[in-house]
């Protein structure tokens, strides 16, 4: 039996186990939302497509599949770049599906025509513009392939409106064959014993892990590896839950705003295996001062252009993490080493960093801390809890001060650092885990960004609770305007406007406010107790700053604590 | 704790001095022949700043892949960047830096001259030398064509500017591995 392009499209789908589509209707697409309104498959509307693929992101952050979303040609395809940008730089799979204009007038400047396949050929892991309808279902499979395996990553597919119209005998391919795709997932033996090797002869190792170890699913094998071989953990913004923060070989965060114990730690090591992280600069600081006594430097990654491309490497490890690490557990098993003993005076010297300079504010009576804000939050939040952050001053404090334990409970966008991520992302979360906590925690800047979500969580009655912490500025511009550039804060300040209060109830949810110190506490208690979708602002201090801070183009043991 | 040695600094790109020097690699990439792959590589090189000194491509024997001979320059650092990341494009199935191996390279060039009656036996004579051809003879000018490796090309463009080039076109180089081993 024949099938148009859009009923092959939506059995497509659900051969592919997708539940949810995050996306926005429009011309090219409206024969795929028609076959849409009968399928089995939620449909989220979102009120602007950029949020539809922050809100597939979050989904696929939280549940490690691929999130999908759908959008019209021209402007809804160019909304969608910001959000397929944020995917790729972090590697969270997404299938990102486009209209497009019919193939008859594609490059004729049509009404509502963007070269979407050209715009994004830098922003996503692969793309595809569907030309046949005979070519449909095996392009899906390989972009639903091609996301999810491998280092994961968006994929554009593009469908012209004739092409969903059109019809053919639907099949839809067992497996995807293609010829230039071979990730690699099993380390190479003889590195993995190298490494093994290194680690055993290290005095003052470190495991310095990234979000690779998430989308890989590595959390009980680095704990394993970490408890075997007493070796203190760092993680990177995008590793954060891949390990309990509070378990007492966890050092927090590193980096720019990282611990001062992780970052001396990264200092003075004589060994860095780097686990699923990337040496991003805002990790590595000045590089030609960075691991300055490392003799050895272990590195694994599924991606091999991340290995040597800002850090020499001495052991590469190409591979998937989960796998590697497994293997490798394997192998230090049988090494008759006194690893407690031996590494005793490296933990204690890093406890030691931890005790001289540990995460600290000060809270009066009299103004909010955002660092505050956020440890009352984490004593709150059930463990299980998701939190999603925009980017800014509370998402280092988040990364900062919120106990995260378990793996894909936060959610945030590291290397692009997308403002406007939180309340979308967590609604992709909310949809996929509706018995969860989801807690957005966001800046007044960062929120304004994509506030008009709102909408989409009180029609979908979506429970998201966010905590807006708003200093009336964009705060961390303030602080780098203040500490860089003489206190000139050119067009930072954002002043008092919306009050969210009355935001959050003319879109239909509840809002509530703290503006006292002692406020705080009742205030969250009650918005996380109340149904359905919350947004509570708490007036932080806007003078707080974030630290410690290693500035741009500073070695790590540059950092300025306060 | 232990004395420490200071190391040598992390930076992939000062770790190893001797490989810092710039030279140019030929890069041999065999890839799908499908839309917008030529696109996805030219973008790769602009968006991470690698150099294209010139790029040559076409169909193989076999009309789903195409053959791209790319000429970037880079310090050993920036050539392992640029492999690695043609590898990761997915349309990209085979990629090979020819100048770690033996390869020959040709290169092919027409060049328009002025021929005026008095220049016409200087022109055939120079051609000739070069084991060029004319293969377009016109009332003032002719087109010649000539093949070879990059230092025989200049070496016949200087030999001929003299005599007044109107226009020139060059293919970019074309390279192969030699031997009997094949990239597929």
């Amino acid at each position: 039996m024949k099938k148009s392009g859009a009923e092959i499209f939506v059995d497509c789908l659900l051969k592919e186990g997708v539940e949810v589509i995050f996306g926005h209707p429009g011309g090219v697409v409206l024969k795929i939302y028609d076959i849409l309104l009968d399928a089995p498959l939620l449909h989220v509307l979102m009120r602007h497509e950029q949020g539809a693929v922050h809100a597939a992101d979050g989904y696929a952050r939280a549940t490690g599949r691929a999130g999908v979303c759908l959008a019209t040609s021209g402007p809804g395809a160019t909304n969608c770049v910001t959000g397929l940008v944020t995917a790729n730089m972090d590697a969270i799979p997404l299938v990102v599906f486009t209209g497009q204009v019919p193939t008859t007038v594609i490059g004729n400047d049509a009404f509502q025509e963007a070269d979407i396949f050209g715009i994004t050929l830098p922003c996503v892991k692969h793309s595809y513009v569907v030309r046949r309808v005979e070519d449909l279902a095996r392009t899906i499979k390989e972009a639903f392939f091609i996301a999810q395996t491998g280092k994961p990553g968006p994929v554009l597919v593009d469908i012209p409106k004739d092409v969903s119209q059109a019809e053919t005998e639907f099949k839809y391919p067992a497996e995807a064959k293609i010829r230039g795709y071979a990730p690699t997932y099993l380390g190479h033996p003889g590195q993995i014993r190298r490494a093994a090797k290194a680690l055993a002869q290290a005095q003052r190792p470190v495991l310095y892990v990234g979000g690779g170890a998430i989308s890989s699913n590595a959390a009980p094998e680095l704990r394993e590896l970490a408890e075997l071989i007493h070796t203190p953990v760092t993680t990177t913004l995008l590793g954060l839950g891949v390990f309990p923060e509070t378990h007492d070989l966890a050092m927090g965060m590193l980096g720019m705003h990282g611990t001062y114990w992780a970052n001396m730690a990264m200092c003075e090591a004589d060994l860095i295996f780097a686990i699923g992280a990337r040496f991003d600069d805002r990790v590595t600081g000045r590089l030609d001062a960075f691991a300055e006594k490392a003799e050895t430097i272990i590195h694994i990654d599924i991606d091999p252009s991340n290995i040597g491309k800002n850090v020499h490497t001495d052991i590469p490890i190409v591979g998937d993490v989960k796998t590697v690490l497994r293997a490798l557990i394997d192998v230090v098993k049988t090494i008759k080493k006194d690893w407690a003993g031996d590494h005793q005076e490296w933990l204690d010297t890093v406890r030691g960093w931890a005790a001289e300079h540990p995460l600290r504010y000060h809270q009066d009576d009299e103004s909010i801390k955002g660092q505050y804000v956020i440890e009352t939050i984490s004593k709150l939040a059930p463990k299980d809890a998701i939190i999603t952050s925009g980017v800014g001053q509370h998402q280092m404090w988040a990364a900062q001060f919120y106990r995260f334990t378990q793996p894909r409970t936060w959610l945030t966008s590291g290397g692009l650092g997308t403002m406007g991520y939180c309340l979308p992302s967590a609604i992709g979360a909310q949809v996929a885990f509706p018995n969860r906590m989801v807690i957005g925690i966001d800046g007044d800047g960062s929120f304004q960004m994509t506030s008009h979500e709102l909408a989409t969580v009180v029609q979908y009655q979506l429970p998201v609770k966010i905590v807006i912490l708003n200093n009336h500025y964009l705060g961390m511009v303030k602080q780098w305007q203040e500490l860089f550039y003489n206190k000139r804060y050119s067009h930072s300040y954002l002043g008092t406007i919306p009050d969210y209060v009355k935001l959050a109830e003319a879109y239909g949810a509840k809002g509530f406010r703290a503006t006292k110190p002692h406020e705080v506490l009742p205030t969250l208690q009650q918005a996380f107790a109340t149904p359905g979708p919350v947004v509570a602002e708490v007036v932080i201090d806007s003078e707080e700053k974030v630290y410690p801070m290693v500035p741009a183009g500073a070695a790590l043991r540059e950092m300025v604590l306060a | 704790m232990t004395a420490i040695t200071t190391m040598a600094p992390r930076h992939a790109s000062t770790h190893t001095p001797h490989d810092k020097a710039s030279r140019a690699h030929v890069i041999s990439v065999l890839v799908e022949n499908k839309v917008g792959v030529l696109a996805r590589v030219a973008g790769l090189f602009t968006g991470r700043g690698f150099n294209i000194e010139s790029l040559a491509v076409a169909e193989t024997e076999d009309p789903t892949l195409s053959r791209m001979t790319i000429v970037t320059s880079g310090d050993a650092r920036i050539i392992e960047q640029v492999t690695k990341q043609l590898n990761k494009l997915i349309d990209v199935i085979k990629v090979v830096d020819l100048s770690r191996e033996t390869f020959v390279e040709r290169e092919l060039v027409l060049v328009k001259v002025r021929a005026e009656p008095e220049q016409r036996a200087e022109i055939l004579r120079v051609t000739d030398i070069f084991r060029g051809n004319i293969i377009d003879v016109g009332q003032k000018s002719y087109i010649i064509e000539v093949t070879g490796d990059g230092d025989k090309i200049r070496a016949f463009i200087d030999l001929i500017k003299p005599i007044g080039i109107l226009e020139i076109v060059r293919t970019g180089p074309v390279a192969l591995s030699r031997g009997s081993k094949a990239i597929s």
